[in-house]
């Protein structure tokens, strides 16, 4: 095995995109991304990684040349963040309806207004429907492993759609921590070359992405919607794989403590850690307080998420993104409806926190669970509430 | 007797934050010039700046006026908004050279076609200063930036020639390290009626110093030249083609016309105009 060195988790991420030997990269810069993209552009110049590197005029031009790259049969990756990832939106959408496996990794930011360079969710929450594979993770590590994984999942013949890695900007992406890169025999066993059953290849013609007239849009809806559904198998099957290979387990949803729990957070990112650290200090002050961490976002893990939060009262979801005018953060939306047909379902409170880069401390996690707990003798007012806000 | 500095009345609480010695501190200056006669006339209230994002958007923060501080790319369709629906404005349009260039480039070549009555001011450094040193539409060819370390494959685009065949009414180029003539420039462009456009060359100390380059290479535009004389114009544009060879690098008015502006054609007329015959053409 690799040796654990201390990285840029960008950096590292980087790297692990070498050791997946894509053949293009087409990016624009913006913050906290651009180290991810810089590094990549440094290996193709320094020849150690053998790729083209496109320093296209836009993230909407990236994403358009990414989908090109990859209809070809080129293994293609991408990076960008907040306004970035908005402006790539309309492109969003056609790369899994034309079943393009682009892989993505987001360094979440916040969306203006008011303009934010720091970290929340609220980029990535505004492309919740898009039909990529989404997985979030928690540390460096994870990151790297992630990225590793999703190219395998994203080419599998039985997938065969485009793959968000998501990461805290900033938080995740700028921080220095042990990282251990796998050696490449190791890489190269988990991740086969990519050969796609459909190309554009001028030896056997086809047509990528004609109209769809409403005699066949459905049933065009209906097959990538099965698909999708169909992927989250192959999603898991690649982490029994990478335990096989690399030692490290990853599951859809990640549970911690929560053996007996009364209450439970749910987070989604590299706020966990500190959620963990609160979850401790309870548990050593006799609260029953337990962590459940989404890694698979999209497909959702329904089953996984409902046998996470089996057997708890108060089930606390932290959302780091706001959903304007509905009845929760969206990943509460998610856990209600989620739960909803759940006999002795646990309850849902709702806590927007973190919100454009603010910090969330262990303290906030622990009045988050205590308020869980308040709730659960009187109802709360609002459907969700948001933390640390200054009055 | 004590030196005393003048009371800096165009000043803003806004801490500044860009680089010392940044370019984008010459064009200020050059623009603070101009806004001082707004002021003394009392017409402040009547100017908006719109910016988007880059090192340069932050000038809106140093200046006392109406601003908003758009997405990058989007300064010109902000500003045409706002022309239109306020005529009597005067609009002035800050952009970097990867917001004009770049992103926003189909903006960029309609605002020209339009002729909308904007002043639109390129800070044009040739790298993306904000993200810290990377490529852009107007760097050099070879130049090693964050992401082109082997150096750029690809030519620059020439502003000038591009704002001249896209049919500008107003095209000119400055230099921050010609205050006078960068304040004369302005105001000769706000005095424009029509789409009035300066590339303002602007060393990034940080990333991308280019003032000796700049300094030596730099001239004014002869009195001689005849700005009203398009093919002269495109003569003097593609004297230098922002690269790292020149002979010389011409600053001043290269073009300006006049031509009739998009708010006079799109005004709501007074009477009712009959529309019978397209109807009979166009509808069932």
């Amino acid at each position: 095995m690799g040796k654990r060195i201390a990285k840029e988790v960008s950096i590292a991420i980087a790297e692990a995109v070498k050791q997946c030997k894509v053949d293009v990269i087409a990016a624009y810069p913006i913050t906290p991304q651009t180290h991810i993209v810089e590094h990549l552009s440094e290996l193709v110049a320094s020849g150690e990684l053998d790729a083209e590197y496109v320093t296209v005029e836009s993230e909407h031009s990236a994403m358009s040349a990414c989908l090109g790259s990859v209809a070809t049969g080129a293994r293609t990756f991408t990076s960008t963040s907040a306004q970035g990832l908005a402006l790539m939106h309309e492109i969003l959408f056609i790369a899994p309806a034309l079943r393009l496996p682009v892989v993505m990794v987001v360094a979440n930011r916040a969306l203006s207004a008011p303009i934010s360079i720091w970290n929340d969710h609220s980029d990535i929450m505004a492309e919740r429907d898009i039909g990529w594979i989404q997985t979030f993770a928690e540390n460096g590590q994870e990151a790297v492993d992630l990225v590793y994984h999703a190219f395998r999942v994203a080419e599998d013949r039985r997938v065969m759609f485009p793959f968000i890695v998501n990461i805290d900007g900033f938080n995740l992406s700028h921080m220095i921590e042990p990282i251990e890169l796998p050696d490449q025999e190791l890489v190269d066993q988990y991740l086969p070359p990519f050969k796609p059953k459909y190309k554009l290849d001028p030896r056997k013609p086809i047509s990528m992405g004609p109209v769809g007239i409403p005699e066949i849009y459905i049933e065009a809806k209906k097959a990538q919607d099965e698909a999708f559904k169909n992927a989250y198998k192959v999603v898991v099957k690649a982490w029994d794989e990478f335990e096989r290979i690399f030692g490290r387990r990853y599951n859809p949803v990640e549970t911690y403590r929560m053996e007996d729990a009364e209450v439970a957070l749910l987070i989604m990112g590299s706020l966990a850690e500190t959620a963990m650290t609160a979850v401790d200090k309870m548990r050593e002050a006799g609260k029953k307080v337990g962590l459940v961490r989404i890694r698979l976002w999209r497909p959702f893990p329904l089953k996984d998420f409902v046998k996470a939060v089996k057997g708890v009262k108060m089930l606390a979801v932290i959302d780091r993104a706001l959903s304007i005018g509905a009845t929760g953060g969206p990943v509460a939306v998610e856990a209600r409806s989620a739960l909803y047909q759940v006999p002795g379902r646990p309850r849902v409170v709702n806590f927007i926190a973190g919100l454009g880069g603010r910090d969330v401390t262990v303290e906030d996690f622990e009045e988050m669970a205590d308020k869980a707990y308040f709730y659960m003798k009187k109802k709360p007012k609002e459907p969700y509430e948001m933390i640390g806000v200054k009055e | 007797m004590p030196i005393t500095k003048e009371k800096d009345l165009l000043a803003t609480y806004a801490e500044n934050t860009w680089c010392p010695g940044c370019g984008n501190f010459g064009l200020l200056a050059a623009v603070k010039k101009v806004l001082k006669e707004f002021r003394e006339k009392n017409e402040l209230h009547r100017l908006v700046m719109v910016s988007g994002i880059g090192c340069h958007a932050k000038i809106v923060d140093y200046v006392p006026v109406n601003s908003f501080y758009s997405i990058h790319g989007r300064v010109l369709p902000v500003a045409w908004g706002i022309k239109l629906a306020h005529p009597e404005l005067t609009v002035i349009g800050h952009a970097g050279d990867g917001d004009a260039y770049g992103e926003g480039l189909a903006h960029l070549i309609f605002a020209a076609k339009r002729n909308t009555d904007l002043t639109f001011i390129v800070h044009n450094n040739s790298v993306y200063g904000l993200t810290t040193g990377q490529f852009t539409p107007t760097s050099p060819k070879g130049f090693k930036g964050r992401s082109t370390p082997k150096g750029s494959p690809e030519t620059p685009i020439n502003p000038i020639e591009l704002l001249l065949a896209s049919g500008a009414t107003f095209v000119a180029r400055g230099y921050v390290g010609k205050l006078e003539h960068l304040a004369n420039l302005i105001r000769e462009a706000i005095r424009h009626r029509g789409f009035a456009f300066i590339d303002v060359l602007q060393p990034c100390y940080t990333f991308f110093n280019t003032y000796e380059f700049y300094n030596q290479h730099v001239k004014e535009i002869s009195p001689e030249h005849d700005s009203r004389d398009f093919s002269a114009a495109m003569e003097l544009a593609l004297k230098w083609s922002y690269s790292f060879e020149a002979e010389e690098i011409p600053i001043g008015i290269f073009y300006q016309t006049e031509k009739p502006v998009y708010e006079d054609a799109v005004i709501v007329p007074e009477k009712k105009v009959d529309l019978g015959e397209h109807f009979r053409h166009y509808h069932l």
